[in-house]
């Protein structure tokens, strides 16, 4: 048995051999099926390692609260908020936390930085000492705000990288004064270059202390900000959630029936819910893919039953001189197979070809990557999709009588 | 002991509301080293006849002895090893298998009969030295002239040792010259001990023979034994 099965290899080769260009022309609804699949898996798992990284940065520990209105409250007009005040009540109240930053998110003119005759839009943040920790920020030159600037509101500013380019800065900027909303800033410190996710410049980016933020917006308004905060080593996650969440629903005056107008987010949670959307993807592209591997599967099989009636002579050779049922089955099965084995293998490659090509022409794109199931999962669905194609010609191959395989004109 | 015993066999096609009797209650007794020509004119039913005798196809009606196993009662499975073993069949259209290499379509018979690669080759090399195409023997269907090409099938059919040698028209697509070494090589056979048993539609063909069997419209007219 174990050589008849080479053997039919052998001849199965031989015949996808004989018709090249047929064989090639059979397989191309298998081959564009796989090269599509491992095509977007590529690019999709290679943008998902490139989230992951970036969530790896943000330690595992740390909690982010931010506004979220609700979408029954958003249609009254209303919009939630997370103040100042909802700062205070948890840093007087919850234990448990080791260090905690508020930040303010500039908008309008607090947005526009001018160095010169240069004018650029960057994201200026105002917050406290600690978002360095938080938000795994590194310093390239000079240094971060300090808690000392925040209490005096220093007119200072820490700037990323890619504003030395923008704003035409000496490559050392330490000292330079930018102006912020009509106001004069100095700059003390560089960060490291973050690079950019989802091609958002992460880079362009000012941070100032809050309350020098507060100063420039006005002291009287409430600013909407985002709390960030890092659990002490003992703290209980759970725990430290619920109290803030039962303290910032009794502060905004929520009742039992409202809904929270806030989030309360761990890094986990981020993470799971890019994960998920990543997932959705890859499934509803996989179930795209799969029509298009039914639809190679169906040319394999008409292919083979055209194959099958050309070769009826041979079939009924074979039977004179002694082919049992099996000999004729397998013959044709592993045909079918070799077949649609070959189509997945190039359409491995070329997918694989093509995902590179996608995520070097798009620009900013984290580079490919195919993960060993999806070749395995390529591999077995052409596999199958041999089998399942070449089960009904190659039983029609079997099946046919000697006599009338031989009288088959 | 009698090699075939064939009992009132008969194979009728029903076309349409006519009734053809192919070959109609046939009884005959074929022993070994027998050297048998079936004649009769066209339509007779003499291809009929060694399609049943090859158990390439089944009769209609009636008992088929062969080595003193009825093969009426085998399936399909033991069919083949039948035609596997103690059958070689020969084709007036040489019935090569046209990708593989003369050498390959000898050795195709052995691939059902479980013979590894290496034993199987020698064994293919014999049968085509047997057959004075050891030469021949990379070269494939299409390059080989008819005469080359039947003396392959003629390899083919004799390297499981079959107890029968059946040959419908052998020399029917050949030139008279090449039909001449064909027979040679058939007398040849027959001398060592081989069955043989063909279907000529030429005398001096049927002149090499021992005995031969005259068909018409499905019966036997004449048995050159029994007279
Ligand atoms: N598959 C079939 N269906 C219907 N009739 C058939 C079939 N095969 C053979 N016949 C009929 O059976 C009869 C005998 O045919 P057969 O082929 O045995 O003749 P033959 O003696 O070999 O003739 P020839 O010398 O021309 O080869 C013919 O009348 C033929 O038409
Ligand atoms: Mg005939």
């Amino acid at each position: 048995m174990l050589f008849s099965l080479a053997e039919s290899f052998r001849s199965a080769l031989l015949a996808i051999k004989a018709h090249g260009f047929r064989s090639f022309l059979t397989t191309l609804g298998i081959i564009i099926g796989v090269a599509s699949v491992i095509a977007v898996v590529s690019v999709v798992q290679g943008l998902s390692y490139s989230i992951n990284a970036e969530f790896e940065n943000l330690g595992t520990n740390t909690l982010t609260i931010r506004a979220d209105t609700p979408f029954k409250e958003a249609l009254k007009g209303k919009i939630a908020r997370i103040t100042l005040d909802d700062y205070q009540t948890i840093s007087d109240n919850v234990t448990g936390i080791d260090s905690m930053t508020p930040t303010y998110q500039g908008f309008g003119r607090v947005r526009e930085i001018k160095f010169g005759s240069q004018m650029e839009v960057s994201n200026v943040l105002g917050t406290t000492a600690s978002y360095r920790q938080v938000n795994s920020l590194y310093i390239d030159q000079g240094r971060f705000i300090t808690l000392d600037d925040d209490k005096k509101s220093r007119r200072v500013v820490v700037i990323g990288p890619s504003l030395i380019e923008k704003l035409n800065l000496p490559s050392q900027p330490l000292g330079q004064f930018i102006q912020i909303a009509g106001e004069w800033f100095k700059i003390v410190g560089v960060t490291v270059s973050k690079g950019e996710l989802f091609g958002i410049d992460q880079d362009n980016i000012v941070i100032m202390p809050f309350s020098t933020i507060q100063s420039l917006i006005g002291r009287q308004t409430k600013p909407q900000i985002t709390i960030q905060l890092s659990l002490s080593k003992n703290a209980d996650t759970h725990q430290v959630v619920s109290t803030i969440r039962r303290l910032l629903r009794s502060n905004h005056n929520l009742s039992h029936e409202q809904i929270d107008d806030f989030k309360i987010q761990t890094p986990e949670q981020l993470k799971s819910s890019f994960t998920s959307i990543i997932d959705g993807i890859t499934m509803v592209l996989g179930g795209i893919v799969s029509i298009s591997l039914l639809v190679g599967g169906i040319g394999i099989m008409n292919i083979m039953l055209v194959s099958v009636t050309e070769r009826t002579r041979e079939i009924g050779i074979c039977k004179a001189i002694g082919a049992k049922r099996h000999h004729i089955l397998m013959q044709f099965l592993i045909e079918a197979v070799v077949l649609s084995l070959l189509g997945g293998l190039i359409g491995i490659a070329l997918g694989f070809g093509l995902g590179v090509l996608a995520s070097m022409v798009i620009p900013n794109f984290p580079p490919a990557a195919v993960p060993l199931w999806a070749i395995l999962i390529a591999f077995g669905f052409s596999a199958g999709v041999g089998v399942v194609f070449g089960i009904i010609p190659a039983a029609k191959a079997a099946n046919l009588k000697p006599i009338d395989a031989l009288r088959y004109e | 002991m009698a090699l075939i015993e064939l009992e009132q066999i008969s194979k009728h096609y029903q076309m349409g509301s006519q009734l053809v009797k192919a070959v109609h209650n046939v009884s005959l007794t074929i022993h070994h080293n027998e050297y048998i020509a079936f004649i009769g004119a066209s339509g007779s039913g003499k291809s009929t006849m060694m399609n049943i005798l090859g158990c390439l196809d089944s009769p209609t009606n009636g008992h088929y002895r062969l080595n003193d196993q009825n093969v009426a009662t085998l399936d399909e499975s033991a069919l083949a090893d039948i035609r596997n073993r103690e059958i070689g069949f020969i084709f007036q259209s040489f019935n090569l298998l046209p990708r593989a290499t003369a050498l390959q379509n000898v050795m195709q018979p052995l691939i059902y009969l479980g013979i590894p690669f290496n034993e199987r080759k020698n064994l293919a090399i014999e049968a085509l030295a047997n057959v004075q195409l050891e030469d021949r023997s990379d070269h494939l269907p299409n390059e080989l002239s008819g005469g080359q090409r039947q003396r392959v099938a003629i390899a083919r059919a004799l390297v499981t040792k079959p107890s029968i040698l059946l040959a419908d028209e052998p020399t029917g697509n050949l030139d008279s010259q090449t039909s001449v070494e064909i027979m040679r090589l058939f007398d040849q056979l027959h001398k060592d001990g081989q069955t043989i048993i063909m279907v000529t539609h030429e005398d001096d063909i049927a002149s090499h023979s021992n005995r031969q069997i005259k068909m018409k419209d499905g019966n036997i007219l004449r048995d050159s034994s029994a007279i």
